[in-house]
């Protein structure tokens, strides 16, 4: 299947196969595909065995950090003290990226298989999903898929909630997204303690993406072998990886590749290339938090975790967005920065004056009342937003605006020049 | 508005206490119940008033001044009354280039809105701008109270608005 575009034969379709297919969502649908086996593989195993199954797959999270999957889960206590939880983040809100909204959309079984896999292997008492509150369609097919599991006896003596979020791109940050589910304001924690030690409640808790979750039933069925062997470049990047694809491209929409697969060929291969008479500008290949590249610069990437370092920036959540040679760089990145200064929990100082403050010059700048500091003042700002708060936040404001100067400096300079004095 | 003088009626009661009771039961705090207490006030009531606030406060062995910090953190819960008809539009860089602001300049139009923010004069239309929805692939996304809407075009505005009469 695929959807909106029709898979393309350069696609390697492990989590998107049934993506644009009604009759895979139900459960009956799901299991006529082979679903649930996976869970009850595992089940048969020791949580241990499952662990040591997705670390040496070489798993890493999707949702933007790369953490080893294996890795997090073999940090959770192996003697039990009290309850332990599972965190599911579907609070999906990176611009850019909308890859785990497909996944719910057209497979809610398989991030549910994913899911149990996952609290079978951390000894997990209770699985909360979390999704954003604006998915509205999603939450009502989680509900329903939720509903046929639990009916059909499929959870055992796990117990799984959706818990729906009320509009805050923070809760996307994992301790954050736990003070969520607790009731309180979505403010990042410091850490340590770290959440497998005193998380959610106070008691070991694990956050996964969805895409990391619904990854977990293949890698139990073919082994943790097969997934490492899927790496077209760096072996530390293994599997497939669902890329975003939007902007100004055609057709946009979620593509899955192969990790280390070449950038160019994701945008002009797989996706059309730029619209008719246009050509490409500059592309962020990990959503918005993270540094931009030049069209050049995007042509010699290859789209895996080392790959993007390689080239100043990094694989983030896989969402792509393109611009091409009519996208006003300087007004995009206000619109970046605006972004994060609405989004600022506000309790660092840095984040929450440094985001509203840059937002506020690129205004003045775009509005023909630059001043030739606020270059110097617009870096100085990111400076101090680079490694001072207690989430990454303030990071990724000044991740577009540090890589926007250095890169597309000249459009900066054209506003200056017209700067009414 | 005298809203200080008006006599509140309780939410939590018949099926909406039911619903709350649901939701308690899946948490190990009372606290936890709040984001979904508060859904509960919004889907009954349209909004979330000082005193709902009041009595979702009672119910969970919270204050009102902390709840009133939770609903003002997040972005989706009402504090003042909206139209019937309440649009959010992503206009977040993605969909900015693709066109997300002639889009809200549509629907102000159309709706009569005027100003973001604003609630048309019929009380049918509340339209405001919001950050990334997730669904950058479907340009230009919306959502009218719960439906989810995909790649809207200014053109498809004044159909799109035929729905919601």
């Amino acid at each position: 299947m695929g959807f909106p575009h029709p898979p393309h034969p350069r696609e390697n379709q492990i989590l998107s196969t049934h993506f644009g297919d009604p009759a895979a969502v139900s459960l009956e649908g799901w299991r006529e595909r082979g679903g649930y086996r996976a869970l009850e593989q595992a089940r048969s195993i020791t949580p241990e065995a499952v662990t040591d199954i997705v670390k040496a797959s070489n798993l890493r999270g999707r949702g933007g950090a790369g953490f080893p999957t294996g890795l997090k889960w073999s940090f959770m206590p192996k003697e039990k003290k009290g309850p332990h939880y599972l965190c599911v983040n579907a609070d999906e809100s990176e611009p850019g990226t909308f890859k785990d909204r497909e996944i719910m959309r057209w497979t809610p079984h398989q991030l549910l298989e994913g899911t149990l896999i996952a609290m079978h292997a951390i000894r997990a008492d209770v699985g909360y999903i979390y999704i954003r509150g604006e998915f509205t369609d999603v939450y009502r097919i989680m509900e329903a898929a939720l509903e046929e599991a639990r009916a059909a006896g499929i959870f055992g003596d796990s117990r799984v909630y959706l818990h729906r979020g009320a509009g805050a791109y923070i809760c996307g940050e994992e301790t954050a997204l736990m003070n969520s589910i607790e009731g309180r304001r979505g403010n990042p924690r410091i850490r340590p303690p770290f959440p497998a030690q005193v998380g959610l409640f106070g008691q070991p808790t694990t956050i996964n993406n969805v895409e990391t979750l619904a990854a977990v039933p293949h890698i139990v069925t073919r082994g943790g072998d097969w997934y490492r062997g899927l790496s077209l470049s760096s072996p530390k990047s293994s599997g497939t990886k669902l890329f975003s694809v939007c902007g100004q491209v055609q057709p946009p929409g979620n593509y899955e590749v192969t990790m280390g697969f070449p950038l160019k060929e994701l945008l002009h291969d797989l996706c059309g290339g730029p619209r008719p008479g246009r050509s490409f500008k500059a592309v962020i290949p990990g959503g918005s938090s993270v540094p931009i590249l030049t069209a050049a610069e995007a042509d010699e990437t290859l789209l895996d975790y080392e790959g993007c370092v390689e080239r100043g920036t990094m694989l983030g959540s896989g969402g792509v967005i393109v611009f091409d040679d009519s996208a006003d760089m300087v007004y995009q990145i206000m619109r970046l920065a605006r972004f994060y200064a609405h989004e600022s929990c506000a309790q660092c100082t840095q984040c929450r004056e440094g985001t509203a403050w840059t937002t506020k010059i690129l205004e003045r700048l775009l509005a023909g009342k630059g001043r030739p500091e606020d270059i110097d003042l617009l870096y100085d700002l990111s400076e101090n937003m680079t490694g001072k708060t207690i989430c990454v936040l303030s990071d990724s404001c000044a991740a577009p605006v540090v890589s926007g100067l250095n890169k597309f400096r000249d459009e900066f300079d054209t506003y200056l020049r017209h700067a009414v004095a | 508005m005298h809203q200080t003088t008006a006599i509140h009626e309780p939410v939590f009661t018949g099926e909406n206490r039911a619903r709350l009771e649901d939701e308690m039961a899946r948490y190990p705090t009372k606290r936890a119940a709040l984001l979904p207490a508060l859904w509960i006030v919004q889907q009954a009531r349209g909004w979330i008033s000082d005193q709902a606030m009041g009595e979702v406060a009672e119910v969970l062995d919270l204050t009102p001044a902390y709840v009133k910090g939770v609903v003002t953190f997040y972005t989706m819960y009402h504090e003042h009354p909206v139209g019937t008809y309440f649009i959010q539009v992503c206009t977040t860089s993605p969909c900015n280039v693709c066109g997300a602001e002639d889009v809200v300049q549509a629907l102000l139009q159309h709706t009569g809105c005027g100003d973001l923010g604003a609630t048309s004069p019929d009380g049918r239309y509340t339209v405001i701008e919001v950050e990334c929805l997730g669904a950058c692939g479907f340009a230009t996304p919306l959502l009218v109270n719960d439906d989810f809407i995909e790649s809207v075009t200014p053109e498809g505005v004044p159909a799109l608005l035929e729905r919601y009469r």
